[in-house]
């Protein structure tokens, strides 16, 4: 693709700059928007499914934790019936019930105990001896001997380990009586160990007091008031769950999900880092960017090469036109050489046929024999220097048309117009005496230079005299060329006072195959010529015309300046390669 | 009238040989010549004048036109690029003086479209020029013979 490419203008790079800029802006700008709205609806219903899972997951663990501490109190009860008061300071009695108990419901409950209401434990069955021990200032008691029912916190108590009591509160005989047994904290510490879900998500209970119920898997310090208002959101609220995005102890963004438990006394809490938890959507996002990446390096190379291409594509056309517009000028250079030719013939045939009868007349004169006298000798003499003068005069016939034909070049110099004005209507002078077209100049001296192809202006000229004079070939007329210095111009006008220019035709008349001679006869290329020629060095040419008064054409070029010049240097510099 | 105007000239017509030049004759043929080239003019009358014809000289159509009014010729040749006039308008104007008489037209080269027009405006015949001398003298006798068989039929017919 790279074969040694030339290296284009500021101009042709400019272009590539400004499409590639283009092609850029109108590629990223809807795959920017579909991209970025795609992902925004992708995370809006990822955020919504995750939360909607992590919702359910949570309300069903509250309702299974609830349901546990609720089964419990309800097995405690079941056994609270059946028990005899009684006999239940004897020993093994409670023994014998704590064990139906856990045959019944499992090892989840640890022991058993019967306190009256003094808080004197009565009866004890369990791994502690905590027989007649003495509950009265605990807490729990005062608590449980309010109601009939009573699920206390976790607690170290007497036996110094976690664990928390589910008492029932008894009247028998006038007295008040609790049966309280003890939870495996280790069994209900399972219940919420096992919500388990990626690499940071966990769960935990907290009491009212931001106290632990469970043991967390990641040991951290809650804080308080964040979770006061869980809870009172919560209850405020009536809402079963509440999910809440914000940034952990540590810093870290997380999820909080959080359910009330027990009556509202417990908080169900799971906690899951942000990135963890949309963890998929993170990838998703991850591989849209990717694409993104890779979709915006191939849009952009794709930019750069084929506005590269396109623009070399454009510069090849544009150099190619170029071509073209010379040649189209050369031609036209052809056509009114041509229509010049015509005139040059009658120039030189009437000295031609001088010189073939001078020539004829000296033969008529020897075949008399008569060049031997003096009379003889000097008409033979008058006749060779008639045919020695027109002669001359075809050579300077033939040197105007050599001089004229030389600059052929389209090479840009600087000079006067006066010369060049005076040159065209030199060589036209013959055909305008024989259109009966007086044919003048008036052009102001000293004139500054201009900075054109000699030769195209020459043909400009040349087209619009020839152009005059067909005018007025069959009435005659006159026809001036003037030239004058305005406003850093050169002000040329072509004036005749032909039949004019109809309206309708003086807007066509600089378009191109625009004609009104017959057809074979115009080209109808020369004014379109006329026109790129002057547009090309950076002046305007205008017409006038009213109908039976004559028409003008108006040239304006602009006066060489430094700055000109320079511009200029680099075209005839290439133009002068070929 | 033109007509009245004419002189006989069967008499000489069988005495003119364009081969023998020096051949004298007692009524050599009256030519008028209008071209504005001074030099051909002149040249071109001396050697006619070798050929037993009489050039009378115009440079210009205007001086022709003068000098057909004051007096007759039995051809004329014209020269269609006239500076003062166009060749074609002096041809009607003496095609309209003088209906009988021939008109050779000079042309240069790529002017035959002209030539053909003057044709139709009666002109005899046309030359391109340069041309051979031989060419135009017989191309004017052409023309006397032709202007004397209709002359005759013209006679003939006012009888």
């Amino acid at each position: 693709m790279n074969r040694n490419l030339p290296p284009l203008s500021p101009y042709y790079r400019s272009l590539t700059r400004n499409m590639v800029l283009l092609v850029m802006v109108i590629s990223f700008t809807p795959m920017v928007l579909v991209t970025g709205i795609i992902l925004d609806q992708f995370s809006s219903s990822h955020h919504e499914k995750v939360f909607a899972h992590l919702g359910e997951l949570v309300l069903k663990h509250k309702q299974n934790i609830d349901s546990f501490l609720d089964e419990k109190v309800q097995n405690i009860r079941f056994l609270a019936d059946s028990i005899d008061f009684d006999r239940i300071s004897q020993p093994g009695i409670i023994a014998e019930d704590l064990s139906r108990l856990q045959s019944a419901y499992g090892t989840v409950f640890v022991d058993l105990g019967v306190v009256n209401e003094q808080g004197q434990q009565v009866a004890y069955a369990g791994p502690f001896n905590l027989e007649n021990a003495i509950y009265a200032d605990a807490d729990w008691f005062k608590k449980a001997i309010q109601s009939n029912y009573f699920t206390s916190d976790v607690f170290l108590g007497l036996r110094g380990s976690p664990h928390f009591i589910i008492a029932v509160r008894k009247t028998w005989q006038g007295q008040k009586w609790i049966i309280r047994a003890t939870i495996d904290f280790l069994s209900f510490n399972r219940l919420v160990e096992k919500v388990r879900i990626g690499e940071t998500g966990f769960a935990y209970i907290l009491n009212r007091e931001g106290q632990f119920q469970t043991k967390p898997i990641f040991d951290f310090t809650p804080t308080l008031d964040i979770y006061s208002r869980y809870f009172a959101t919560l209850s405020r609220m009536g809402k079963e769950v509440e999910i809440q995005e914000r940034l952990d102890g540590a810093g870290v963004k997380s999820l909080y999900v959080s359910a009330l438990l027990k009556g509202g006394d417990w908080l169900l809490v799971y906690k899951q880092a942000s990135s963890d938890a949309f963890s998929d959507l993170h990838n998703a996002q991850i591989i849209a960017l990717v694409f993104f990446v890779l979709g915006g390096i191939a849009i952009v190379a794709m930019a750069v090469w084929m506005s590269g291409r396109m623009v070399r594509r454009i510069a090849t056309s544009d150099k190619e036109k170029e071509i073209m517009n010379e040649q189209v000028i050369e031609t036209g250079k052809l056509a009114s050489v041509g229509e010049l030719a015509a005139g040059i013939a009658h120039e030189i045939n009437n000295p031609v046929a001088i010189m073939v009868e001078e020539a004829g007349w000296l033969q008529d004169l020897m075949e008399d024999g008569a060049y031997k006298n003096e009379a003889d000798i000097k008409e033979f003499e008058r006749a060779l220097n008639q045919i020695r003068t027109q002669g001359k005069r075809c050579k300077e016939i033939t040197h105007k048309l050599l001089s004229f034909a030389r600059k052929t070049d389209s090479r840009i110099e600087d000079f006067e117009i006066g010369h060049l004005i005076e040159e065209v209507v030199a060589l036209s002078a013959q055909r305008a005496k024989y259109s009966n077209v007086e044919l003048t100049t008036r052009l102001e001296p000293k004139l500054p230079a201009i900075s054109a192809s000699h030769s195209e202006l020459q043909q400009v000229f040349l087209n619009l005299i020839n152009n005059a004079l067909d005018a007025m070939d069959k009435t005659g007329g006159t026809l001036e060329i003037s030239a004058r210095q305005e406003e850093g111009q050169i002000l040329i006008g072509v004036a005749d006072n032909g039949p004019g220019i109809p309206k309708a035709n003086l807007a066509r008349i600089f378009d191109p195959f625009f004609t009104t001679k017959p057809v074979g006869s115009g080209t109808g290329l020369g004014l379109s010529i006329c026109y790129g020629i002057i547009q090309k060095m950076g002046g305007t040419i205008a017409v006038k015309s009213a109908l039976d008064v004559g028409t003008t054409f108006e040239i304006r070029i602009p006066v060489k300046t430094d700055d000109t010049v320079e511009n200029r240097t680099v075209v005839s510099a290439s133009d002068t390669c070929n | 009238m033109p007509g009245s105007r004419k002189s006989p000239r069967g008499a000489h017509r069988e005495t003119m040989d364009p081969n023998r030049p020096n051949n004298p004759s007692p009524a050599p043929i009256r030519l008028l010549l209008v071209d504005d080239e001074k030099g051909f003019v002149e040249v071109l009358s001396k050697r006619l004048a070798k050929r037993n014809i009489h050039t009378t000289q115009a440079f210009s159509g205007s001086e022709g036109i003068r000098l057909l009014r004051r007096s007759d010729f039995d051809v004329a040749v014209l020269d269609l690029k006239l500076e003062d006039m166009d060749g074609i308008e002096i041809l009607k104007i003496f095609k309209k003086m003088d209906p009988h008489m021939p008109v050779i037209m000079l042309t240069g080269h790529g002017s035959e479209k002209a030539s053909i027009e003057g044709i139709r405006y009666g002109a005899f015949d046309y030359l391109t020029k340069p041309h051979e001398l031989a060419e135009l003298v017989e191309k004017i006798n052409e023309a006397i013979r032709l202007r004397e068989r209709t002359d005759d039929t013209d006679e003939t017919a006012s009888c």
